[in-house]
């Protein structure tokens, strides 16, 4: 029995089927058993990781196992952004907004060299130095592109990451409104909108 | 054969249609272009080893002295100065024959259009190869590279012009567009104005291509500095042992791989990144004439159907990756079709001009990202007939091998994903990807990665087999593959609702096809039996015995089907270079000379191309002796390709143009590069 079930004040023959805890620990452990288990990606490949992420949906190492089979082409019913490729400027703005129209609570996992932090083409002049300048990020995978197995870890990983979550502290039911993050526009380069002030001054 | 001389300049060419009658119209029986067969174009035109431009300036001789690899540069490929020396009497000293390359320089730009026409209507260079360019900043020119070919065989002639180099936005000096002459120039000079600055006159939709409207600069040109820029060549030296290398990150101003120009004011910007892409699209035609082959298209007329324009993409389950395409429809029919590129433009050719020649190797692999292996062998060509080598036999079968083997895992997966686009949503291609991921586990033994293998090396390969690969090997190719194949055709090809759907749908005639640059199974699928190991043989191809599978239809289904065939030609051929190795060649013996890590590669041009599963795809070169390229261009296949999309599309449904873009089988990676 893990410590947040704590069943001391339990007779001992009824320990195995009853069991004390807080409403609040109840609850998380309920919400994050499903959701660990339904997470589902939205169908969105950039590059060459996509073919992995695609295989990794395929017969031989078959998503579905963990419950994450299930593609969606719309972000509005997704949970899970796997960023598969290389990030270039021109797509970053698309990308924010993807993710901007997925709903709480949203995971993002950065696939491979590229996603994370520009990969072989950091030095590209059309190349984002990695997904998270603009997006937070839950799991980086390494790799270039990484096999399957590694997406299957990092989907371990996450679910590893979600079991700890804890309705009091994820972001998405705090009263605060964060608000979207701001999509970037294509000017001469790519302009966070972010930084509006340091490109006025120093420009 | 002497080092270096180029493969295709061998007497008895295999050609499989009449010169200057690309479209063998004789529907039902596939064309067996098989190695010897007849009609060497000009057998009358001396094959010497020689520099034999009779008119060449006189900088040729010394050039061949130059130890060992000057040959490799200076043998023109006699047949073809005979196209030379009929350009010359009808232009007169408008153009001048060099040495250097097979080809014309075009003095007077005002004269490009003639020669370009002159060359595809009289003599028979139908096909519009690659179109490039190349900033030869010294002499303050650009010279815009074009490379074309006869359908029926021959190695490609390059004409070549210069123009003074723009400065900043300057359109003032603008080169004719070939675009009337040869409809496939369109998308590959939107890339020249877009990386060069290189205006084009009467193009008939001139924006920038691959980075979006308003970007700063021209790319490609050798003065503009990206803000991560850290030396002109690799290696650079603050990363060699001991040096104190900082992260990028770190060196630039704005901590981020990004520059403005002075003064520029973000607020006071309105983004336009696409142009005026939706203003110049076309409306159906009023007369509603309805197109014999596009059934249905005036049927929208009674129901008064409104006009829209949807984007499809950049993320779209459709698109096969992040293709954008806008489109015009009336009611459900594609009025206009225009795409948006550049989404993964990932800067390949200004990175590759800063790669050694080694470096390039694992960048090739990223380009079209099914069919690494194919890349590679392309890239390895090229810089080896710059060089001067010649792999050892073993390296060449097991080129062959794994091209071969590329092809057909490309096939598996180009097919499901066509079945995808039909809405046999991922069924069909759960089949392809289990058989191509028992070919991947050969590659992965065999170079130690499944998609990126970087297993070619210049006058060899990586790795040998070992015994047990060998073995896995032999059991794809004798015992499972032919099943497999068999088994994915029979659950397809016969469906009914396949039939349907892909039957006339995206009909483009052969004409069109060469036209529009279109090649590889598409092209195929249309009657032109051009393939580039047919019509300009590369590697060992000429000791095989193969079909080159041809169909008439032109459509969706076709090319489907001239795919499934080319996978049984494929499995011919590997089970050929099997048997030819394990009686031919030594263990091990699979570097020509030794090892190296730096090469040089003597000042040049050279082009190599190669068929991919996709369709041909080439490596231009351009050497000034030194550890890098000046230029390194990629002729792109699925790039190309895309070119004649529109034409197929406009007039069917919208559901159709997802077929359509499924059939044409593109890969974003080498699309955007």
């Amino acid at each position: 029995m893990s410590e947040e079930f704590n069943n001391d004040r339990v007779p001992s023959e009824l320990q195995n089927n009853v069991v004390i805890t807080p409403v609040q620990t109840l609850l998380d452990k309920i919400y994050n058993w499903g959701r660990k288990r339904s997470t589902w990606p939205m169908q969105f490949g950039l590059a060459c990781c996509a073919i992995e992420m695609i295989t990794t949906a395929a017969s031989r190492h078959d998503l579905a196992r963990f419950g994450w089979e299930l593609f969606r082409a719309s972000p509005r019913q997704a949970d899970l952004m796997i960023v598969a490729g290389t990030v270039t400027k021109k797509m970053v703005p698309q990308i924010v907004r993807l993710y901007n129209q997925m709903p709480e609570p949203r995971y993002v996992i950065a696939m491979g060299a590229c996603a994370t932090a520009g990969g072989p083409f950091k030095e590209g002049y059309n190349v984002v130095s990695g997904i998270d300048k603009f997006i937070p990020v839950d799991v980086y995978i390494t790799g270039c592109p990484p096999r399957p197995e590694a997406l299957l870890h990092s989907i371990l990983k996450l679910q590893e990451q979600i079991e700890r979550q804890t309705l009091r502290q994820v972001s998405w039911y705090s009263k605060e409104d964060k608000g979207a993050i701001p999509v970037p526009i294509l000017g001469p380069d790519l302009v966070d909108m972010r930084r509006v002030e340091e490109i006025k001054q120093k420009a | 054969m002497k080092p270096g001389a180029p493969v295709a300049a061998k007497p008895g060419a295999p050609v499989a249609a009449k010169p200057g009658a690309p479209v063998a119209a004789k529907p039902g029986a596939p064309v067996a272009a098989k190695p010897g067969a007849p009609a060497a174009p000009k057998p009358a035109a001396p094959v010497t080893g020689a520099p034999a431009a009779p008119a060449a300036p006189a900088g040729g001789a010394p050039k061949v002295a130059a130890a060992g690899h000057g040959a490799a540069k200076a043998v023109p490929l006699a047949a073809f100065t005979a196209e030379g020396e009929r350009l010359q009497q009808q232009f007169g000293a408008d153009v001048i024959q060099p040495a250097e390359y097979v080809g014309v320089h075009v003095k007077d730009a005002a004269r490009l259009l003639d020669v370009a026409r002159f060359l595809c209507n009289e003599l028979g260079f139908d096909m519009l190869t690659n179109l490039t360019a190349v900033d030869y900043i010294k002499d303050t020119v650009i010279e815009v590279v074009y490379q074309v070919s006869k359908t029926s065989g021959g190695v490609p002639f390059t004409y070549k012009v210069r123009v003074a180099r723009p400065s900043g936005n300057d359109k003032s000096a603008p080169v004719p567009s070939l675009v009337s002459v040869y409809a496939g120039a369109e998308f590959q000079e939107r890339e020249v104005y877009d990386m060069y600055g290189v205006p084009f006159s009467e193009h008939p939709d001139l924006r920038r291509i691959l980075m979006w409207e308003g970007f700063n600069g021209w790319p490609l040109r050798k003065d503009w500095k990206e803000a991560y820029f850290e030396g002109d060549t690799k290696p650079f030296e603050s990363r060699w042992p001991g040096g104190d290398h900082k992260l990028a990150e770190e060196r630039v101003p704005w901590e981020d791989n990004l520059s403005y120009p002075a003064g520029f004011d973000p607020l006071g910007f309105t983004q336009n990144p696409d142009g005026n892409i939706y203003e110049t699209m076309q409306s159906a035609p009023l007369t509603g004439a309805a197109d014999a082959n596009h059934n249905g298209y005036a049927d929208d007329e009674e129901l008064q159907t409104d006009e829209i324009i949807i984007n499809m993409g950049p993320q779209h389950p459709s698109t096969h990756g992040v293709l954008r395409m806008a489109v015009k429809l009336d009611g459900e029919t594609v009025t206009d079709l225009k795409l948006v590129l550049g989404y993964l433009h990932r800067n390949h050719e200004k990175i590759g001009e800063r790669n050694t020649w080694l470096h390039n190797i694992p960048f090739t692999d990223r380009l079209d990202y099914i069919i690494g292996m194919s890349n590679e062998v392309g890239y390895v060509t090229a810089v080896e007939r710059g060089m001067g080598i010649k792999p050892t036999e073993r390296a060449e079968y097991l080129r062959v091998i794994m091209q071969e083997l590329t092809r057909i895992q490309s096939h598996f997966w180009g097919i499901g994903f066509l079945l995808n686009d039909l809405g046999a949503f991922f069924t069909p291609a759960l089949y392809g990807i289990t058989e191509r991921d028992y070919i991947l586990d050969i590659f992965e033994g065999v170079a130690g990665s499944r998609l990126m293998p970087n297993y070619m090396r210049f006058g060899g390969v990586n790795r040998d087999l070992t015994e047990k690969q060998l073995a896995d090997i032999k059991y794809l190719v004798y015992e499972r593959l032919p099943a497999s194949i068999d088994e994915y055709e029979e659950l397809i090809a016969d469906n009914e609702i396949v039939k349907t759907r892909t039957m006339g749908v995206g009909y483009l005639s052969a004409e069109r096809s060469i036209n529009y640059s279109l090649t590889g199974p598409c092209l195929r699928a249309t009657g032109v039996p051009y393939d580039v190991r047919r019509t300009d043989p590369y590697g060992i191809y000429d000791r095989f015995d193969f079909k080159v599978p041809v169909l008439y239809g032109g459509d969706v289904y076709d090319r489907y089907r001239v795919r499934v065939m080319e996978m049984r030609e494929s499995l011919k051929i590997l089970r050929q270079a099997l048997e030819q190795m394990d009686a031919n060649t030594k263990w091990g013996d699979i570097q020509a000379g030794k090892k190296a890590y730096t090469h040089r590669v003597p000042a040049g041009q050279y082009y190599a191309r190669i068929e991919t599963p996709k369709g041909e795809l080439g490596y231009y070169l351009v050497s000034e002796g030194g550890q890098s390229a000046y230029r390194y261009h990629i002729r792109s296949t699925s790039f190309i390709n895309l070119n004649s999309l529109k034409e197929m599309t406009v007039g069917t449904k919208i559901a159709d143009a997802v077929v359509i873009l499924g059939s044409l089988d593109i890969v974003l990676g080498e699309v955007d590069r």
